[in-house]
């Protein structure tokens, strides 16, 4: 009994406490509640998302770059489908068996081998490994017959920028390459849409359009596992094209260019002298853009780099050259602007000049005689020159020089590499060279020597101003057509029909017609220094100053001796130059040209000129027929 | 006068049946299916290694959890310090011969299953005190010999699991220890008064713990502090639960789990990938099953004539609640990280062994309720 009685009393403590933990126990249980609830009712967006940030990730793929076309729409810049090689190391059994399988069948050299083994190590298994990035068809067809026997080989379509008239447009143009460090912490754009496999632009237009042209990545969303392993694609988001851009050049001409001056260094530039519209811009020698698309070879890379003709440089833009004769035109409107001279006024050309006891010399050792404005144009008479650069002084000329547009740049907002060139006057040479000016000078810089340093382009865009009648305008390159971001281009393009707003060069629009009659005469009359390349057909006739730039002193004993030009050594020869505009009757082209030692301005340059115009006017009229053609009269 | 020795029951078989807890069994039954539907899905939707042996496990073991329910509440009694012992031995064993994985040493090999001895001693403790506060009289329940024993008798294979070192389990062990010395009427006081004494001796055992263990206290307190690191587990976990909703993802659409984005998704993690594809419906049915469960343990302990069927039911219901509650609240980021299974529904064969044992024992204790034990 009495053990009954413990019995009872122990099963009440046990049961009592027993309660008391039961009720904590559901304390517990609805804390535990409260929580799923907090998090799956409460928190349950913040948490899916978190989920889908887990388990989604994107992949973006290489956006396709804009086409550049060129005046007529023709591509000039487009996208090439090429074929690639990848492989996806997972699903290799044996890669030193596939890759020397491999190895064979595309014949690729140890270093390549090399690398690729060397790359894979850097990968992560499920990443795409790239053998090749341009595969030949023949390549292509024949990895393709072996496939059943190469696992994890996946031949790859894609697109690559090409450049279908290869060198002709370079300069202009640049090309594409994979971006290095310094072009993706530059560009914020290329920041954000850099993937492997992109290609940016490193020079040219292609450079300064990147972000119009570059275009919206391809987006492939995967839903991945916690180590980053695709599982399968939810999604894919078609990015979009860059944006087309049309230039102002027409292939045919530029064409031409390049083909005048094969072999050649230098460069040729045409304008339209109302719209500022650039026909052609040739840089010569140029190079093949493609070669850098998927990586140059050292040895071409090499061939390029030392070419004595320097392709690398564009000689229209950042080439520096003495104007030689092609200034004399602003020399002598700025003659006449300043009333230092009329058309009656002679000089005496006795071949050459004593000015404190230095002697300047002519070209012509026995000298031209009497001399007017017209004659000494045409005959491109030095003692002439020297007389009226005298009597107007240095800072006058400049004046006249700066409005023409000489020492400043012409398509800076375009080119990064363009330079500015000098004309220099009093305050200049002082202030650069800390020595006082001397009047010999005067007389150098007014045959287009000595301190004067010009570009290709300037001379182009002094011509066309010379032509248009004497009024201001912008030269461009871009169609107005363009619908562009880049606000330095926006700019740029805003003053792109400065012609219409008649913004005169001139004192006296006479002055301008004078220089336009010397020129004339200089081309197309008897004793004219570009006599020989004249065109008698009024439909194609042109007007032209020649020159000669010297790249060295002549010294007394080479004058004496009168070499031959190929009695010269190629670096000692003189720079050939030809400015000219036409058709003369109703003009609407000027050129450029330069041939880097190529000896005298008539026998070198001016005879690309007539055949330059003879395309020029032709294509003129196909230029007609394009909506954006404007028509202007003088 | 010699009746306690007799363990044959005077029941015969069908009654025995006939006396089982039906309500328990279905429940334990629903239990084990919805275990095997959520370990199908850790296979990623396949019939592979974990969702065979798991069902395999639960096969045999729900068989031992009726053949241990034939067996009168006596025989348990009797043998109760006897199977402590065997654990014991089997700890020390283990502790020198045990396989040693991830740095700790709990597992012996015995081909068919690694057994994790320290799973079996959260059964041993309770049938161990169970019998001892059967046994003392409830005057002497509060004497310093029988306190002193009863600690004692927790603290042996406390400090051998510690050693393993495997703090998640041996907390675990000493919870449901000290639940039957609270069942067998130590004073209130004592229990307040240690607590203290454990407040105070805190920082002390802080600073004494093993560094992945400060980590884990540490990480428990700012998750995000190293989500790829030491709080990954409770972030990812948190993200799975949270992602559910309402009412879940659906059955093998859990897409933290099968992405391999939660770890340990099988074992310890299991209530995560439940939860994501179940959502909060499922969850509290899971809960309520529980529930269930526990309430008809509490039950049978109710209706049981002898203060050791008593103990251990009571006992074992605190145990089973203290599991889900440590599991739980470890997933859903209420506590640290520290490794304890949720019964039946996590894979391992340890921990479904003594959770079937201690079904067995309250079955058992169900079918000869009327018993008593002197």
């Amino acid at each position: 009994m009495i053990k009954d009685n413990f019995g009872i009393r122990k099963s009440d403590i046990i049961n009592r406490r027993m309660f008391i933990i039961g009720a904590a126990k559901l304390i517990i249980f609805g804390g535990i509640i409260a929580r799923l609830f907090s998090l799956q009712i409460n928190d349950n967006k913040k948490y899916l998302t978190l989920s889908d940030k887990n388990r989604i990730r994107e992949w973006k793929l290489p956006p396709t770059r804009g086409n550049i076309v060129d005046y007529f729409g023709n591509i000039i810049a487009g996208n090439l489908k090429i074929y690639q090689l990848h492989v996806i190391p997972e699903q290799v059994e044996n890669f030193n068996y596939l890759i020397s399988r491999l190895k064979v069948i595309l014949q690729l050299s140890n270093t390549r081998v090399e690398r690729i083994k060397k790359k894979k190590t850097q990968l992560k298994p499920w990443e795409s490994l790239i053998i090749s990035e341009n595969l030949s068809w023949d390549e292509f067809s024949k990895i393709n017959n072996y496939l059943y026997e190469l696992a994890g080989v996946k031949p790859v379509m894609t697109i690559s920028r090409d450049y279908p008239f290869n060198d002709i447009y370079t300069h202009v143009l640049g090309y594409v390459s994979q971006p290095n460090e310094d072009d993706i912490l530059a560009n914020e754009i290329i920041q954000e849409k850099f993937v492997p496999g992109i290609k940016v632009g490193k020079l040219g237009l292609e450079k300064t359009l990147e972000n119009d042209l570059i275009g919206i990545n391809d987006i492939q969303r995967y839903e991945v596992n916690a180590y980053g392993k695709r599982i399968n694609q939810l999604e894919y988001q078609k990015g979009k094209q860059g944006s087309k851009i049309r230039i102002t050049l027409d292939t045919e001409v530029q064409k031409l260019s390049a083909e005048l001056m094969k072999g050649m260094a230098g460069s040729i530039s045409v304008m339209d002298i109302y719209t500022g519209e650039i026909i052609a811009m040739y840089s010569s020698p140029s190079y093949n853009p493609n070669s850098f698309l998927f990586g140059i070879s050292e040895d071409e890379w090499q061939l390029i780099r030392n070419n004595p003709l320097k392709p690398l440089i564009n000689k229209t833009l950042s080439g520096l050259y003495s104007p030689g004769s092609t200034l004399k035109p602003i020399v002598a409107l700025s003659a006449l602007e300043n009333g230092i001279m009329d058309t009656n006024f002679k000089v005496q050309c006795k071949g050459k000049m004593e000015l404190h006891g230095q002697t300047f010399h002519c070209w012509k050792e026995k000298g031209h005689g009497w001399m007017s404005l017209n004659n000494a144009m045409k005959q491109s008479c030095d003692t002439y020159f020297y007389e009226i650069a005298r009597k107007l002084g240095v800072d006058k000329l400049k004046v006249t020089a700066d409005k023409f547009g000489l020492g400043k740049k012409v398509l800076g907002e375009y080119f990064e590499n363009e330079k500015a060139g000098q004309f220099p006057d009093t305050r200049w040479k002082i202030n650069e060279i800390g020595k006082g000016w001397v009047l010999g000078e005067t007389l150098i810089t007014g045959i287009g020597q000595g301190y004067t340093q010009t570009t290709p382009i300037q001379l182009c865009l002094m011509t066309a101003q010379i032509a248009n009648g004497g009024y201001k305008i912008k030269p461009k390159i871009l169609t107005d057509d363009n619908q562009l971001t880049s606000e330095q281009v926006k700019k740029a393009m805003k003053d792109n029909n400065l012609y219409n707003s008649h913004i005169p060069l001139f004192n006296d629009q006479k002055n301008i017609k004078i220089i336009q009659e010397a020129m004339f005469s200089s081309t197309n009359e008897l004793r004219g220094t570009s006599y020989k390349s004249r065109i008698d057909d009024p439909k194609y006739q042109f007007a032209g100053k020649t020159g000669t730039a010297q790249v060295k002193r002549i010294s007394k004993r080479e004058r004496e001796l009168d070499l031959k030009i190929f009695q010269i050594p190629y670096e000692e020869r003189d720079h050939a130059l030809y400015i000219a505009f036409g058709p003369y009757k109703n003009p609407r082209y000027a050129l450029s040209i330069i041939v880097e030692h190529g000896g005298s301005g008539s026998s070198a340059a001016a005879p690309m000129a007539t055949k330059l115009f003879k395309l020029i006017v032709d294509r003129h009229q196909y230029r007609k027929k394009l909506p954006d053609y404007k028509e202007f009269n003088i | 006068m010699f009746q306690h020795t007799r363990l044959n029951s005077d029941q015969n078989f069908f009654q025995k049946v006939k006396n089982l807890d039906y309500i328990l069994l279905l429940s334990i039954l629903i239990l084990s299916t919805l275990s095997l539907f959520v370990m199908y899905s850790t296979d990623g939707g396949e019939l592979l290694y974990h969702t065979k042996s798991h069902f395999i496990k639960l096969l045999v073991f729900f068989a031992l959890m009726l053949l241990i329910s034939f067996f009168n509440i006596k025989f348990w009694h009797l043998s109760s310090y006897f199977l402590y012992g065997i654990i014991i031995l089997l700890l020390i064993w283990v502790s020198i011969y045990g396989i040693k994985v991830s740095g700790s040493q709990r597992w012996m090999n015995l081909y068919f299953l690694a057994l994790q001895p320290s799973e079996l001693m959260k059964i041993g403790i309770i049938l161990c005190l169970a019998k001892y506060y059967h046994r003392v009289s409830v005057e002497k329940v509060n004497s310093f010999n029988s306190i002193f024993f009863a600690l004692t008798i927790i603290l042996i294979p406390i400090i051998l699991v510690v050693s393993q070192p495997d703090l998640g389990t041996s907390i675990l062990i000493a919870s449901s220890g000290l639940i039957i010395l609270w069942l067998g009427g130590v004073k209130i006081k004592y229990f307040f008064f240690s607590f203290i004494t454990f407040l105070i001796s805190l920082p002390f055992i802080i600073s004494n713990l093993q560094p992945y263990q400060k980590l884990r206290i540490l990480t428990f307190l700012d998750p995000d502090r190293d989500p790829l690191g030491a709080g990954y587990q409770i972030i990812q976990s948190k993200i799975a639960i949270g992602s559910g909703g309402f009412s879940g993802k659906g059955f093998l659409q859990g897409t933290q789990s099968y992405l391999d984005f939660l770890p340990e998704k099988h074992t310890d993690f299991i209530f995560t990938l439940f939860s994501e594809e179940f959502g909060f419906i499922g969850s509290i049915g899971l809960l309520l099953l529980y529930l269930i469960i526990i309430i008809r343990i509490i039950r049978i302990g109710v209706i049981s004539r002898s203060s050791f069927a008593k103990l251990f039911c009571f006992g074992f219901a605190f145990s089973i609640f203290i599991y889900i509650t440590v599991n739980l609240s470890m997933v859903l980021g209420l506590l640290p990280i520290v490794g304890s299974p949720l019964p039946i529904m996590s894979y391992g064969g340890s921990s479904m062994l003594a959770t079937m044992i201690g079904f067995g024992i309250v079955l058992s204790a169900k079918v000869h309720s009327k018993q008593a034990i002197a």
